[in-house]
């Protein structure tokens, strides 16, 4: 069932959700941008409809919420070691139909992976999705393509349509809060389809693609910045740290920190050995990671088609373009 | 031919080379303008010039080949680009422009276009603009959008460059080393690696912002308010060139006018009046006066940011075409 509400009434319900739950959204931070005198749409706590951005693809993913980008996995000293307390027992996360596969995606990697990883998944216990759906393309989008453009996995969806702001529940917390609401007929919309498609290759010829010249060309193009990666709502790489406090070397912390494939030293090993020095391999390592790797393991591709990292890219990279080469190589 | 030299020169004419004739001089705030006065600009060379137009040194431009007798009516066809592009005009509409010591504000291309620029040149540049102008006095004042100085605001008497004031969130940071190498291959390696993560030396840090550019992740942000390095006294000319030094760094927009203003001040009461054609670069009154008296004008009712860093007092060399020299 749908609902109509004004903003005054939406700003209601969140400070109720608020006393149940953090809130997470994407929200549109004024002067914050890289380059000065830009925005950028970052997730962050949102405590009122006016902080929730419903009209931009944010630049950054809804993931940190769950997979923090840097977590301390417990402190120690002598006597033992202590985990600290998760950061939230239960959220609202606002976000879009590609999110929500890429949670999917997610899941697969911290609890279908062997053992459940205890941290994610005790971030991951009593989490509620709102839906924002998109009723047209953003520039580099491809969700069509990867299968991510519908989404049925929501608890909520939220819409501004003329001022007002139309819910549809599928979930009895939420639900309650509407009664007494106008209701009204409502389809959630979708994209249909975006500008950039992508050829979808059954069998990639991992071989023929790792040894293809194509990737010579990202050796100087690409700087390794990082940047793909971390915009990415499915890449989970994460590497260990473990700090000594300066005047106790015996008390200190290990936390978990995301690490990207395509930056340096991520693949550094014993010996100081690398095993991709050139940025082109670097790539190649993550596009196949993103369509052949983890297809092979879970059936599905990693990749969600958000193109947030094509959007991101100071090099003006696009993801979407590779993963056509690789189409075309594969034939 | 009865020609006043000294009032079309306060008119923003020249004399120049070729007898009889003179060239227009246009000021360009912060060197950005609608394409639309191209149109007018070619309009004054073509009807009253020789259909020629330069691009002077501070962004400007200069319409050369005008007889003196049609000063007026090229001051007529340059109104609108006056009024358009925001010079004060006290004098009647018609009239040109009512001086021409204070020159034009010139800055880099800034941050409506360049990535690297830590504010809008332009805008501030019409700010400074406002402030200043008319002013028979010698000024020159140049801005430029971060430490890579595009505009040499070091070679004008007020240098003003953009800063950031890098803000670190640990939350936010992957360790990637990107920060880290920036500052130490690109600027002054300000930052070093402690436990996997950079730490930012104040004093060393220039405010470039290369930092923020690099960081993948938005642990390095701007900051909310935007700051600048005042450089003072940097010249050219035949006596003693020389580049602006560092006074004021984490200085913020409004400070900078009010300097800029007092100094005018300070210029007033110690210009040397008996100078050839009546003009002096301010520096060269700074090496009479002793820099703490310019110093104690300039800072009159100038309330600085809390992290401002003043460096006092400064002293300048350049190059010196003789050993001793007397003014």
């Amino acid at each position: 069932m749908a609902y109509s509400l004004d903003k005054i009434a939406v700003d209601e319900l969140f400070s109720k959700w608020g006393e149940d739950y953090l809130i997470y959204g994407p929200t549109l931070i004024k002067n914050t941008g890289r380059l000065s005198d830009t925005d950028s749409v970052r997730y962050d706590e949102v405590k009122s409809i006016d902080d929730l951005e419903l009209n931009l693809k944010s630049d950054y993913s809804f993931k940190d919420v769950i997979l923090p980008i840097s977590e301390v996995l417990f402190y120690y000293n002598e006597d033992g070691m202590m985990v600290p307390k998760q950061k939230h027992n239960g959220a609202i996360i606002f976000l879009r139909s590609c999110d929500l596969h890429a949670l999917d995606r997610l899941d697969q990697m911290f609890m279908e992976n062997g053992k459940p990883d205890f941290y994610y998944t005790r971030l991951r216990e009593n989490l509620k999705f709102v839906l924002i759906p998109c009723s047209k393309s953003f520039e580099n989008c491809f969700c069509v393509s990867m299968n991510s453009n519908v989404t049925k996995n929501y608890d909520l969806t939220i819409e501004e349509i003329n001022g007002e702001y139309v819910f549809e529940s599928k979930d009895e917390y939420f639900t309650k809060f509407f009664s007494g609401s106008k209701e009204l007929d409502y389809t959630v919309p979708y994209v249909k389809e975006n500008d950039i498609k992508v050829e979808h290759v059954e069998k990639i010829n991992n071989l023929a693609i790792t040894k293809s010249e194509m990737w010579r060309e990202y050796d100087s193009r690409c700087i390794a910045c990082g940047r793909c990666t971390l915009v990415c709502p499915t890449c989970t790489c994460w590497t260990m740290q473990d700090i000594h406090y300066g005047d106790n070397q015996k008390a200190g912390e290990r936390r978990r920190v995301q690490a990207s494939c395509m930056v340096d030293n991520f693949d550094r090993v014993a010996g100081g050995h690398v095993y991709r020095e050139k940025n082109g391999d670097r790539m190649r390592y993550k596009a196949l990671h993103k369509i052949s790797d983890h297809r092979e393991r879970y059936g599905v591709d990693m990749c969600i088609g958000c193109g947030r990292c094509d959007d991101i890219c100071p090099e003006y990279i696009s993801f979407s373009t590779i993963l056509n080469k690789i189409a075309k190589e594969s034939e | 031919m009865d020609v006043n030299t000294k009032k079309l020169k306060k008119n923003a004419f020249r004399v120049t080379k070729r007898r009889g004739y003179t060239a227009s001089r246009i000021r360009i705030p912060g060197g950005r303008l609608d394409a639309k006065y191209l149109s007018m600009i070619q309009e004054i060379a073509d009807t009253y010039g020789e259909g020629v137009v330069n691009i002077t040194a501070r962004q400007g431009f200069e319409v050369p080949g005008i007889r003196f007798e049609d000063m007026d009516k090229v001051n007529v066809l340059l109104q609108p680009i006056i009024e358009g592009l925001g010079i004060n005009q006290p004098n009647p509409e018609g009239t040109g422009y009512l001086s021409s010591g204070t020159r034009n504000i010139a800055a880099c291309v800034g941050n409506k276009v360049c990535p690297m620029a830590n504010f809008d040149t332009t805008e501030f540049a019409k700010d400074i603009e406002k402030a200043v102008f008319p002013n028979d006095l010698h000024f020159k004042v140049a801005l430029t959008g971060c430490p890579n100085d595009c505009q040499k605001v070091r070679m004008h008497d007020f240098g003003i460059m953009g800063m950031t004031l890098p803000q670190f969130h640990a939350d936010r940071c992957i360790s990637c080393g990107a920060c880290e190498k920036v500052c130490r291959r690109k600027v002054v390696q300000a930052i070093s690696m402690k436990n996997f993560r950079p730490v930012r030396d104040n004093e060393t840090c220039l405010g470039c912002g290369e930092c923020v550019i690099a960081c993948p992740n938005f642990a390095w942000q701007r900051s909310e308010k935007k700051y600048f390095r005042l450089t003072i006294m940097g010249r050219t000319g035949k006596k003693n060139p020389r580049l602006g030094q560092d006074w004021i760094k984490w200085i913020d927009h409004d400070s900078i006018i009010k300097i800029i203003m007092n100094t005018y001040d300070y210029v007033e009461e110690y210009i040397d009046r008996s100078a050839p054609g009546g003009k002096e670069h301010i520096g060269y009154i700074i090496d009479r006066t002793g820099f703490k008296e310019f110093e104690k004008w300039a800072l009159k009712d100038v309330t600085l940011p809390s992290i401002a860093e003043v460096r006092t007092p400064i002293y300048w060399s350049g190059v010196h075409y003789k050993k001793q020299f007397d003014y």
